[in-house]
């Protein structure tokens, strides 16, 4: 613990009802780190990174961005926080009333008054950073393909240059190749910017490759945490069931309707 | 089951989603006096409820008057007051048609988009979106809306009183043989600056709660498409009702002491 964690999650719990989705979980994220969250379907990944954005708020516990603790944080206070924040939604959340350019320049002139036309200069930047021509700029997210939603949602994610991203499940729903487009195109942009990030994926071929930490969520808590290099030798049973996809094992999937 | 516990529970179910539309309501109004400000996207809602609107809200406010001109004259031969037909139409049309019949309208029309149009917005995850990029959905999507349904249905609704005056004078002239001259005077004579202004100010409240309820239905939508659907037809039921509701109150509140 001799770095200053730049995320620190402490002791949050949620729970929806009955249902405790998450149950405790202590978490921390140094800075420039690449860690990734794995756990099966519905063992609130997403819940988790929401909690830290602040769009749902935690039952019990702490979390500290910077040093700064970040639950109950009034609305503007938040916004200030989360200008640090991108985050690459799962459908990419891309606004659809809103041209292509108009989504990747949305933080730049909305969120930092920055002038339209200046702006539209850097989301072309943005977008050519992601591997799309200008003239993508112009259509509207409606008539994009799947592949291109993620870029052009990644685009809007690093243009406003900032330190930490989420990335949620940033492969789902793609073809293999380019899947493996999106984990290079993240390792790149991450790369130049610096930034610290946190994934949440189940998909470990992704998980393996944009990692350099990774978290195992399971029952509401972190079952292991460690670098990436340790995750094939953890002896830990949770991470060894799901890393190898096999059916028996602690983990029971609740199958039900 | 105990039925005076259903009861019971449907209640306290009830004052809970009043509360909770109070408060976002109470959160929305906030917002409306604190920066940023987007004139752009109020100037778009204000063109999308009003200008769009006109067309049916005018359809209807035609046949409406019409129709009130007929049931009216038919009506009233039965006591030899036929020559009340232009004081019945306008008076009805300014002081309880208008409002109520644009209202409803614009809560079919805007009320069911905009729940439907914040709704998928949730549900694809694009409101949070929106906070991650430092914008407050309050100030983004639902301050414009409420702004533009409060502004534009007055609007609306005096463009809907005079075409269904004009609807019954076409009627009464071209049809029931009125003097055109003399229908006029007569619409002019007995209205009173309160008619009009009673109207308005109903519209101004309706616009107001087609604007918050579609807004709250849309934000507080649940997953899928079954809860987008869902969140619109609650926005239109819970908005029409509420229309005729405050309707009886504020003409209470306008000329019962009369």
């Amino acid at each position: 613990m001799s770095d200053p964690a730049k995320i620190a999650v402490r002791g949050i719990a949620k729970s929806f009802g009955q249902k405790h989705v998450l149950a405790g979980v202590d978490l921390t994220v140094r800075p420039g780190e690449s860690l990734v969250v794995i756990g099966g379907s519905g063992t609130g990944k997403s819940v988790l990174l929401k909690i830290i954005l602040g769009l749902i708020k935690p039952d019990v516990g702490s979390i500290t961005v910077d040093g700064e603790e970040t639950v109950g944080l009034d609305a503007r206070a938040r916004e200030r926080v989360n200008a640090k924040f991108g985050m690459l939604f799962q459908s990419a959340a891309l606004f659809d009333s809103l041209s292509v350019w108009e989504n990747v320049a949305f933080g730049l002139i909305q969120g930092r008054g920055m002038a339209p036309a200046e702006a539209k200069q850097h989301a072309i930047e943005n977008l050519a950073a992601v591997g799309l021509p200008a003239d993508v700029g112009a259509l509207s997210p409606a008539e994009l393909s799947g592949g291109m939603r993620k870029r052009v949602g990644l685009a809007r994610a690093i243009a406003t240059r900032p330190e930490i991203i989420f990335f949620d499940e940033p492969t789902t729903g793609l073809d293999p190749i380019m899947s493996d487009v999106i984990n290079d195109l993240i390792i790149g942009c991450v790369k130049t910017l610096g930034a610290t990030t946190v994934s949440i994926t189940h998909d470990m071929h992704s998980a393996r490759k944009i990692a350099t930490h990774i978290a195992m969520l399971n029952g509401g808590k972190i079952v292991w945490t460690g670098p990436i290099a340790e995750l094939d030798r953890t002896g830990n049973p949770y991470v060894e069931q799901f890393i190898h996809g096999r059916a028996d094992g602690p983990i029971k999937m609740q199958i039900r309707a | 089951m105990n039925p005076l516990a259903t009861i019971g529970r449907i209640f306290l179910a009830f004052l809970a989603s009043v509360g909770r539309i109070a408060l976002f309501a109470a959160t929305a109004i906030s917002h409306c006096f604190r920066p940023p400000f987007y004139p752009t996207l109020v100037l778009r809602q204000m063109r999308d409820i009003g200008y769009f609107s006109l067309p049916v809200v005018g359809l209807t406010a035609l046949f409406t008057g019409m129709v009130l001109a007929l049931q009216s004259f038919t009506g009233f031969a039965r006591f030899q007051a036929e020559g009340a037909v232009a004081t019945v139409v306008v008076l009805s049309m300014t002081r309880e048609l208008g409002p109520v019949i644009a209202g409803l309208m614009v809560a079919g029309r805007v009320g069911a988009s905009m729940a439907a149009e914040i709704g998928t917005m949730r549900v694809t995850e694009q409101i949070d979106a929106l906070m991650t990029l430092s914008t407050n959905p309050f100030k983004y999507l639902v301050v414009p809306r409420l702004i533009a349904g409060l502004t534009m249905m007055p609007v609306l609704v005096l463009v809907a009183d005079i075409i269904g005056v004009l609807g019954g004078y076409l009627v009464g002239v071209y049809k029931l043989n009125f003097n055109a001259a003399a229908y006029l005077k007569q619409t002019a004579d007995y209205l009173q600056i309160m008619d009009v202004v009673s109207g308005l100010v109903k519209a101004a409240v309706f616009g107001f709660l087609v604007a918050v309820l579609g807004c709250f239905h849309g934000y507080h939508s649940g997953g899928g498409a079954q809860g987008v659907g869902r969140a619109t037809t609650n926005s239109v039921v819970s908005s029409s009702i509420m229309i005729l509701i405050v309707d009886y109150m504020l003409t209470e509140m306008f000329f019962a002491t009369r």
